[in-house]
């Protein structure tokens, strides 16, 4: 549908002896809402950095509309950015950071003037010109800092965690705000974030990164429905992880059952991490289940119960909406498509048992990281 | 409650210190100094040394200027450095503060004197000697001299508290490093300058000691003449309502400047 904006190639970074990436090739198409996911340090706002023209890398090429711009400096890229907690000029009130850009590159003030008061317009910022930016609450000043870079129609916005410091329910808000800015005025976004349920709501294509490597390219349902290895599994949502061998195309091995599933693909008894989503599972009776537990815990989470079942020592969480008394002997049943297969990797055996199930769950829901 | 008493010891030596000194000079400004009569006579005598104030005010005004435009470019260079090196040029920049005031002005003399270390070195190559003292670029060489820290700290202060983001977002908007400075860095360091101004400024104009030991009966300031009333021709009445016009001088100038930067945040800001 659309051509190729931005090329990373082989972009390999690293502080003080510490590796922050590694060999990252990634294209970004013209018009796309392209975010970068992953957990505190893994790379993704210093990729964001180097794209912005903050950061030099070490090695590898950042290609823009096909032309190396490694030397450019960031005042000449066609390139704007939102910056996590909105560094907006405090001598300067709302009107005047907005029309900051355009002043720069000289434009007539009348149509500055039209420029700004338009693009106030779109985030909800009229009559708020002559206010001081620092009396502004933090939604409002984020979408100032979002006028201020989109007020210059760039071919690119980059936003480093513009929501981070937002509460919940403004977080909502903005993200449809910013994806409907996004579709309206047709530019690129590259987003960066370790919130997964942002990523997945708002994204064309999710770039999942650990350690300074990209793990997973994909949409939204890729990623959640097809993750590549335990990492990504275990990011995106919650997952159930077990050890399973592949016996032959469609047919998995793991507690010792024989599950017909749909993946393809790998070799006769291949060790695997099979992925099993707790919505995906189906509370029956023990007599009636391919496994049967025991539940150990259950809390009500509003829309669904999470519910800890022990199956011969490895707990899972199951997501019902049917409440379980803890102690009660239950009976699951697995649908082909709900299991999904994955190669073994560095990750295996690292995730997706949830024995230590609160700690886990808590960190997944923390919030409000800082890189650098 | 708690807090009040706490500030009760400060408040106490305001009153005994600053408040009550301050209604004996303005007592003694209006007293005649034979009788002690109510008398308006020393405030009217004030025409004649208006030459010696507007002196004391355009030197000090210069020593300022020069003060920014030197100490300026430093305190930018110190907010750049690492931290460790921000604190050691800070302590550099704070050393000659520790040496006694009357010594530096002292050093100045035998520095610059017809027959000081300055024109002896000269007259081996057959210059000079040049000079270089008891004029007003010596009396505000030694207000440069001895105020320049009390310049580039308050700046140092502010720049090292402005945001590297809002540098980074002036560059992502456009900026080249010269727009960079004119449009965030040095309004940002608008608060700075003004405290620092003031810090020069204030001391630089009550001074007598410098220009007494660098400046000639040519270069005498306000601070000589009020000197000289209390220790030399006696007349605590005239010295109090110089005093008196001095501060309110004082109160005129700061009031000025603390308006240009008005539109800027306080912080960092000396009000006097």
């Amino acid at each position: 549908m659309s051509k190729e904006l931005i090329r990373l190639t082989d972009l390999t970074m690293s502080f003080d002896g510490e590796q922050i990436l590694d060999k990252i090739n990634l294209y970004i198409n013209d018009q796309e809402f392209l975010t970068l996911l992953g957990p505190s340090g893994c790379g993704k706002t210093t990729t964001l950095r180097i794209i912005g023209g903050f950061l030099t890398p070490d090695s590898g090429d950042v290609f823009f509309e096909g032309k190396r711009i490694n030397d450019v400096p960031a005042h000449k890229r066609k390139i704007n950015t939102v910056f996590q907690r909105y560094a907006l000029f405090p001598h300067l009130d709302v009107y005047d950071n907005v029309a900051f850009g355009l002043r720069i590159s000289k434009l007539p003030e009348d149509e500055i003037d039209r420029r700004v008061t338009e693009m106030l317009e779109i985030v909800s910022l009229r009559g708020f010109e002559d206010r001081s930016v620092t009396s502004l609450s933090g939604g409002q000043q984020q979408r100032v800092a979002i006028a201020r870079a989109l007020v210059n129609r760039p071919k690119v916005l980059l936003l480093d965690e513009p929501l981070g410091a937002l509460d919940l329910r403004l977080r909502k808000d903005m993200q449809n705000e910013l994806k409907r800015i996004q579709q309206t005025m047709g530019i690129t976004f590259i987003y960066v974030t370790h919130d997964q349920e942002e990523a997945l709501t708002m994204s064309d294509t999710i770039v999942v990164m650990d350690k300074g490597h990209i793990q997973q390219i994909g949409t939204p349902e890729d990623i959640y429905n097809e993750p590549k290895n335990a990492f990504v599994a275990d990011f995106i949502g919650e997952s159930n992880i077990l050890d399973g061998i592949m016996l032959q195309d469609c047919l998995v091995e793991f507690f010792g059952r024989r599950f017909p599933c749909v993946d393809k693909g790998f070799a006769a008894n291949e060790p695997v991490d099979v992925v099993i989503r707790p919505e995906d599972i189906d509370i029956v009776p023990a007599d009636a289940g391919h496994l049967c537990g025991t539940v150990t815990s259950i809390t009500f989470k509003g829309v669904h119960y999470d519910i800890i079942v022990d199956f011969k020592g490895f707990k899972w969480l199951i997501q019902s909406t049917d409440y379980q008394p803890v102690g009660a002997y239950i009976g699951i049943r697995l649908n082909p498509e709900d299991i999904h297969v994955m190669k073994k990797s560095e990750y295996s055996d690292m995730f997706g048992d949830y024995s230590s199930y609160s700690a886990e769950y808590d960190e997944i829901a923390e919030g409000g990281e800082d890189e650098e | 409650m708690k807090s009040k008493l706490l500030s009760a010891p400060y408040i106490v030596w305001m009153i005994l210190f600053t408040l009550v000194p301050l209604g004996v000079v303005f007592y003694y400004a209006f007293a005649d100094v034979n009788t002690g009569q109510f008398t308006m006579a020393n405030l009217a005598n004030m025409g004649t040394y208006t030459p010696i104030f507007l002196r004391s005010i355009w030197l000090s005004l210069a020593a300022s200027a020069i003060c920014l435009v030197i100490g300026y470019p430093v305190a930018y260079y110190i907010s750049q450095t690492k931290p460790t090196t921000q604190r050691f040029l800070s302590m550099l920049i704070m050393l000659p503060m520790c040496m006694s005031f009357l010594l530096r002005t002292l050093a100045w003399v035998a520095l610059l004197e017809d027959t000081g270390i300055i024109n002896r070195l000269l007259s081996n190559f057959g210059i000079g000697p040049l000079p270089l003292i008891r004029n007003n670029g010596a009396v505000i060489l030694g207000m440069v001299y001895n105020y320049l820290p009390y310049m580039i700290l308050p700046l140092y202060s502010v720049m090292v508290k402005i945001d590297r983001r809002l540098i980074e977002a002036a560059q992502d908007l456009g900026c080249n490093s010269r727009q960079v400075f004119g449009k965030v860095i040095f309004p940002l360091s608008v608060p700075g300058i003004i405290s620092g101004i003031s810090m020069v400024f204030v001391p630089a104009v009550s001074t007598f000691y410098i220009s007494q030991k660098l400046g000639s009966t040519g270069t005498t300031l306000i601070g000589d003449v009020i000197e000289s009333q209390f220790k030399g021709a006696y007349n605590p009445n005239l010295g109090a309502a110089m005093s008196l016009v001095l501060m309110v001088l004082i109160f005129i100038c700061v009031g000025i400047m603390n308006h240009f930067g008005e539109d800027n945040s306080e912080e960092g800001m000396v009000t006097i």
